[in-house]
């Protein structure tokens, strides 16, 4: 284990210094030139938009894989990793974006797996209990050792992801979008016990792009775009608007809207639909709305306060406990996925790999996806594969997707491209409502923007559409009205030409309490 | 754009089952000489009897029963089940079927379609049950259908007795049940020259039909478009609007409608009674043909008669002191190196159109992609 | 594994809890006095005294062996997230080598021969679910095909022209040896004997337990206690069972998953073989084709219906074990065994009324009403009806319990090294 060192003068050596990084994929230059000291006893932000290279560079830092060039230092010692476990050897630990946790295991099997106290040939549950418990009461983390992860709520579970770290003697920790997914009362919480690492001279690295909470918690903050660092600045120095553009660079498309194509026939009537799981939980109460031809409704929330479920039900693949859906003219409550697609649901699923594309079918096979049952895909019980290549022929230039080929399988397209198939299949088959899940998530800034304009001509030619997004300037920029969306209900209503995504984000994670 | 994509993919997809065969053949020579003997005299002498007329009649009339079973499973496999069950269903159905057949008296062809007709339901039964025990309870169709098969075997020799269904042959231990009258029997067809009396089963010609229909159907259906959407990836398959629990059904039927068909060329072509020494074990068969043929009915089709041929070509191994059951070992390793072939194949191909797709667009517009 | 659909989880509040709290004891406890009563009262109102001799306890503890034997090999790789479908071609293994080695070298050479071939076979199905991620049950279905074609070869090839062996079957084996509690077991086969209410029955099981118990079986009850210990209670078990549980986030923690999984499905080969040693020396003293029946398979069922966890697993591997003794002596107590089915179901439907659950109770009932018809206006159940009991028993096992139960998160999906999850 390293020794303490509670050090934070100038003069001692970084804890991590990052010198000239560079990695690439084929294809794609991810870090170029990466240049990043972190001091100990410090909090150290590292911002950038979605597909920066932050997660590339963190990756690196714990030794997930090797730079093509450059240099690690770590407290002043250079060093080579080359696996996890090197870094977590050197005193560095990981706590993920998306939670390492075995969900059937307890907390204190998942805190000690790879480094096991024994006893003899056993597993010493004491020992390990005891420790666990010290690390909890030193930082404040609140952790119980027998639950069962599944049983944790997300605050607790990102307690336990950094007492493994902890656990493991970590000296330096890097926490990848750690706010992502907590309420506000959680994000406090979290801040406290970040500034008490701090003091007993860890230093941690904080990966976000959530602009207003790294001014509040770093000391120093480094933007990185493209791939490289940008600049290094004290949140003294900037506001989170300079901290926006430096990310950025140059003025981005903005998604915004100008005029109005809201009619005033109701599309999308949704009534008391409410959703409870097996075990009583609500995952949706008693939510309503309405959705106007030529209407786009974003929904503002933090992910996992019923967004994905509110889209399942909408689209058929959950049954709700009550409530009423109308489309158009039909109550479409009992109707299944396809006879809802049928009658003019279309949908542009959240995780396009899982939901939305058959990875090791062709382009033309895809395009069929969703709509099987209709022109030009089928006619009758019979496929018209013609018909479908044709059309499909259309759609990849139509709306711009970059492939050779329309044989050519699913997989071997990009994130962007994929993604703007799956828009043009959509829209293809003239729906009355859209609904959008993230739809730009993963997906490079050019087809993001193409992505934008075709939400916005669909819009204008009086399609309902309804936004979820995480994105809050994509919310905003494309929404004629937002509701947001907190535990599985709706509960504030906002007006985009005048929100602001801070007031949003209040919002979102909710004026009260904790869960 | 497609000519040099298809004779790659030619090639990748004929690289793998030959892959396989060689390292069989390979590590049956190993075998073979740690027995003390000839590899070679042996193999030679395996394919001199393709020369013989009345083996290529029994290659061709094993293939028809292979192939059959082949689809039942690969039915199926298309869809991620794993229909384990064909072997209890065809023995199942081929039984029923002789009762019925030998029980009426129809003219020709009506009766040996009806024959035909109770065979697929009662299959289609027997594998119903696995597919509804899945659907509505969980139960994997892997145990399932293995439990079915056993209960079937159990079922099959209760009934199969003097006095149930069953009666004993004249001036034979042999029990069997009533022979199906002319109306009933297919007839042979004469198409291998010099073969003298023997015939290719008539009902070929409907193992020819089943493999064109699996075709159509798989390719050029709706439904079958479902179907292997949710083979291929189901959450993507429950999006688009596919009844994953009935499709289970459905596909479990039609698989078991298939698998009963598997005992009719020989029903109605030779010995026109379901007796204690009707063939067992075709199910398992039939899933080492579908892996074999990865599901496709060209492969399949190929598939059978290498297995076909090996089968009817081992008798001859006994005369060079070699045992027949060296084909045994061939099969079994043929099994296990094409799958394991094919996936490497599989992902191969993957990234090898990776590669050309990314080499394609940056030649024509540089991008640069999110890495998230 | 295969398609799954969308089975409902089970309810949290359900589960039980995996501490040894005292709850779980006595709900064990109190079901098996339950289970005695009604075969007592079986017992008595049919004269069946098979159902609980010691003859038959003693038949059901050895068939229950390899039953257990290759449940726990299922336990062991689909606990490292490996499903293993060809433990049954891995007991065929055993079998044979059980046979082969047994009759020239004795049982207990036979029985170490017959571990190693199981583990062959484990490492053949590691090698191409592990290191070439081949879809796992199809790695199952060809080793299984591959056994087969193997071991008929091979006994070919070795047993005939030996004296008592042939294509099918080898030489016989010398008995390996049996152990017997001296005073326990003639005492409480004197009890059993009496006929009395309850306690005669309770001591035909004592009697069954002690009286001519093979080693193997020993062996057996070792392997699963040692497994408990081993998967929970040390360090290398946590790892195994975090690469069933959570793969990826297990090597982010610096555990190598592909070389758990390797050891783990060489073990369930090796359990497999075991079992498969036990059917050759001690049920059959040959090595004989077919002789595993299916029981490989009725192992994995076992598996499930005890949750992936060994007592589970043995609860499991009893039952179906019991069902085969009783199909063995015959149909007069397969015929007992329906009054006793329908007693159970019909207080199973009741149970299950008394806590709303309509559907299942009335189904239950019916079903129960049927078989009671079924025993009243038959005397005897045909042997190749009896012979289907323990298939059917699994199916019925595994369509009432699939839903409240909970594999490896991980089980059945390849792990491919390096990718995010």
């Amino acid at each position: 284990m390293i020794p303490i060192s509670t050090d934070t003068s100038a003069s001692a050596a970084p804890a991590v210094e990052l010198r000239d990084i560079t990695k690439t994929f084929p294809g794609v230059v991810a870090n170029k030139d990466i240049n990043l000291v972190v001091r100990r006893g410090t909090v150290h932000a590292v911002v950038g938009e979605n597909g920066a290279g932050k997660s590339t560079l963190m990756k690196t830092l714990y030794g997930m894989h090797r730079p093509d060039s450059g240099t690690i230092a770590l407290d002043g010692e250079q060093v080579v990793l080359t696996s996890p476990s090197d870094a977590i050897d050197r005193g560095v630990g990981m706590v993920h974006q998306h939670f390492q946790l075995a969900d059937n295991l307890t907390v204190l099997e998942n805190v000690v797996l790879g480094s096991e106290p024994r006893r003899g040939g056993r597993l010493d549950f004491a020992e390990a209990t005891r420790r666990i418990l010290e690390i909890s009461d030193r930082y404040g983390l609140d952790v119980r050792p027998d639950v069962l992860v599944e049983e944790l709520g997300v605050g607790e579970r990102q307690r336990v992801e950094i007492l493994k770290v902890l656990y493991r003697g970590a000296r330096t920790l890097i926490l990848d979008e750690p706010t992502a997914v907590l309420v506000p009362q959680e994000v406090d919480e979290l801040f406290s016990a970040l500034r008490e690492l701090k003091s007993e001279g860890l230093a941690i690295i904080f990966i976000s792009h959530k602009l207003d909470e790294v001014l509040a918690v770093a000391d120093e903050i480094t933007v990185i775009r493209r791939g490289t660092t940008v600049a290094t600045v004290l949140p003294s120095d900037v506001t989170s608007r300079k901290l926006a553009e430096l990310m950025v660079g140059s003025e981005l498309p903005t998604p915004e809207t100008r005029e109005s194509t809201v009619t005033d026939v109701a599309e999308l009537v949704v009534s008391g639909l409410t959703l409870v799981d097996r075990s009583g939980r609500e995952l949706l109460s008693d939510v309503s709305f309405t959705i106007h031809r030529g209407e786009v409704l974003g929904i503002a929330g933090v992910e996992g306060n019923g967004q994905a479920e509110l889209v399942e039900t909408l689209m058929g693949m959950r049954r709700a406990t009550s409530g009423t859906v109308v489309l158009g003219a039909d109550d479409v409550s009992t109707w299944s996925t396809r006879r809802r697609r049928e009658s003019g649901m279309a949908y542009i699923a959240e995780d396009r790999i899982r939901h939305g594309l058959l990875l090791e079918s062709p382009l033309w096979e895809n395009r069929m996806l969703g709509h099987q049952t209709q022109a030009p895909n089928s006619r009758g019980p019979l496929l018209d594969i013609k018909g479908a290549r044709k059309d499909t022929q259309r759609i990849v230039e139509q709306y711009d997707v970059r492939t050779p080929s329309i044989d050519v399988l699913a997989s071997a397209l990009s994130g962007g491209n994929q993604q703007k198939l799956i828009v043009g299949r959509e829209m293809s088959s003239e729906p009355t409502l859209l609904i959008a899940s993230h739809p730009t998530r993963g997906v490079d800034v050019g087809a993001q923007a193409a992505i934008w304009d075709l939400l916005r001509e669909a819009r204008a030619k009086g399609l309902a559409v309804l936004l979820i997004s995480a994105d809050l300037d994509e919310l905003i920029g494309l929404s004629d009205s937002i509701k947001v969306i907190l535990r599985g209900r709706l509960v504030a209503d906002a007006d985009p030409a005048t929100v602001t995504p801070e007031q949003l984000g209040s919002a979102m994670t909710g004026a009260e309490g904790a869960a | 754009m497609s000519g040099r994509f298809n004779l790659k993919r030619i090639g990748l997809a004929l690289a793998a089952p030959v892959l396989a065969i060689l390292f069989a053949m390979l590590v049956t020579s190993i075998v073979l000489l740690a027995a003390g003997n000839n590899p070679l005299q042996a193999y030679s002498t395996m394919l001199q009897q393709l020369t013989k007329p009345r083996i290529q009649v029994n290659i061709l009339n094993s293939a028809t029963t292979y192939y059959l079973s082949a689809i039942a499973v690969a039915i199926g496999f298309r869809m991620n089940l794993f229909n384990i069950g064909v072997d209890g269903q065809y023995r199942l159905a081929a039984m029923l079927a002789a009762a019925v057949g030998g029980a009426i008296a129809i003219p020709a062809p009506f009766h040996a379609l009806v024959v035909i007709l109770v065979a697929m339901l009662v299959g289609a039964f027997w594998a119903g049950i696995a597919g509804l025990l899945k659907t509505t309870r969980g139960v994997s169709e892997v145990i399932s259908t293995i439990m079915l098969n056993f209960i079937a075997t159990g079922i099959v020799a209760y009934l199969l007795t003097p006095g149930r269904l069953a009666e004993s042959t004249q001036g034979s231990n042999n029990i069997g049940t009533k022979p199906i009258p002319e109306s009933g029997q297919v007839p042979g067809l004469a198409i291998i020259p010099n073969a003298g009396r023997n015939e290719v089963y008539g009902l070929i010609v409907l193992a020819i039909i089943i493999g064109i229909a699996y075709w159509f159907l798989l390719n050029r259906t709706r439904f079958g478009f479902d179907l292997r959407a949710t083979g291929s990836s189901e959450p993507a398959a429950i999006a688009s609007g596919v009844d994953v629990k009935r499709m289970v059904l459905y596909a479990m039927l039609l698989s078991g409608a298939v698998a009963g068909l598997v005992g009719m060329p020989q029903l109605l072509g030779s010995s026109y009674t379901y007796s204690l020494d009707f063939p067992t074990g075709l199910g398992f068969t039939g899933i080492a043909i579908a892996l074999l043929g990865r599901n496709s009915p060209i492969g399949i089709a190929f598939g059978a008669l290498l297995w076909s041929f090996l089968d009817n070509s081992s008798n001859s191994l006994e005369f060079e002191g070699v045992p027949k059951q060296t084909v045994l070992i061939m099969q079994g390793v043929i099994v296990l190196s094409i799958v394991i072939a094919y996936e490497l194949v599989r992902r191969y191909r993957i990234r090898a159109v990776a590669r050309d797709v990314g080499r394609q667009l940056a030649a024509t517009a540089p991008e640069k992609e999110a890495v998230a | 594994m295969s398609a799954t659909l969308e089975t409902p989880a089970p309810a949290p509040a359900e589960q039980p809890k995996r501490k040894l709290g005292t709850s779980k004891w006595w709900r064990v406890a109190y079901l098996l006095t339950l289970l005695l009563l009604l075969l007592s009262v079986v017992r008595t109102i049919t004269g069946v005294t098979n159902l609980t001799s010691s003859g038959t306890i003693a038949a059901a503890l050895g068939l229950s062996v390899p039953i257990a034997m290759a449940g726990l090999g299922g336990l062991w790789s689909e606990r490292s997230g490996v499903v293993n479908i060809g433990l049954e071609g891995m007991m065929i293994l055993g079998t044979f080598g059980a046979g082969w080695a047994g009759y020239q070298w004795g049982p207990w050479v036979g029985l170490a021969v017959a571990i190693a071939f199981g583990a062959l076979g484990g490492l053949l199905h590691a090698v191409a679910t592990v290191t070439f991620a081949v879809d796992q049950i199809v790695s199952g279905v060809a080793i299984n095909i591959l056994a087969v074609g193997l071991t008929q070869f091979l006994a070919a090839e070795l047993f005939t022209g030996v004296e008592g062996g042939g294509a099918t079957q080898s030489p016989r084996i010398p008995p390996m040896g049996t152990v017997t509690l001296p005073l326990i077991s003639s005492g409480a086969d004197w009890v059993a004997k009496q006929g009395w209410f309850l306690i005669s029955d309770a001591a035909g099981i004592v009697a069954g337990v002690t009286t001519d118990v093979s080693w193997i079986t020993i062996i057996a009850i070792l392997c699963l206690v040692g497994s408990w210990f081993i998967l929970w209670r040390t360090a290398f078990g946590l790892r195994l069972r975090s690469c069933g549980e959570a793969p990826y986030a297990a090597a982010t923690l610096g555990v190598k998953v592909m070389r758990y999984k390797y050891i783990a499905v060489v073990v369930s080969g090796g359990l497999a073989g075991l079992g498969g040693a036990y059917l050759a020396i001690v049920a059959a003293q040959i090595y004989r084709e077919g002789q595993t029946a299916g029981r490989g398979y009725i192992g994995l069922a076992a598996m499930i219906f005890g949750n992936w966890r060994p007592g589970g697993l043995a609860a499991g591997a009893g039952l179906f074990g019991y069902t085969d003794a009783l199909q063995l002596r015959g149909g007069g107590a397969v015929h007992a065994l329906l009054l006793l089915t329908s007693i159970a179901l019909a207080g199973y439907g009741v149970w299950l009324l008394y806590k709303r659950r309509t559907i299942g109770g009335v189904v239950s009932i019916v079903v129960a009403v049927l078989v009671a018809l079924w025993y009243a206006t038959t005397d005897d159940v045909p042997p190749q009806v009896a012979f289907v009991t323990p298939y059917v028993a699994t199916l019925l096992v595994l369509s009432l319990a699939s839903q409240r139960l909970r594999m490896p998160a991980a089980d059945g999906k390849p792990y491919l090294k390096g990718e995010e999850h």
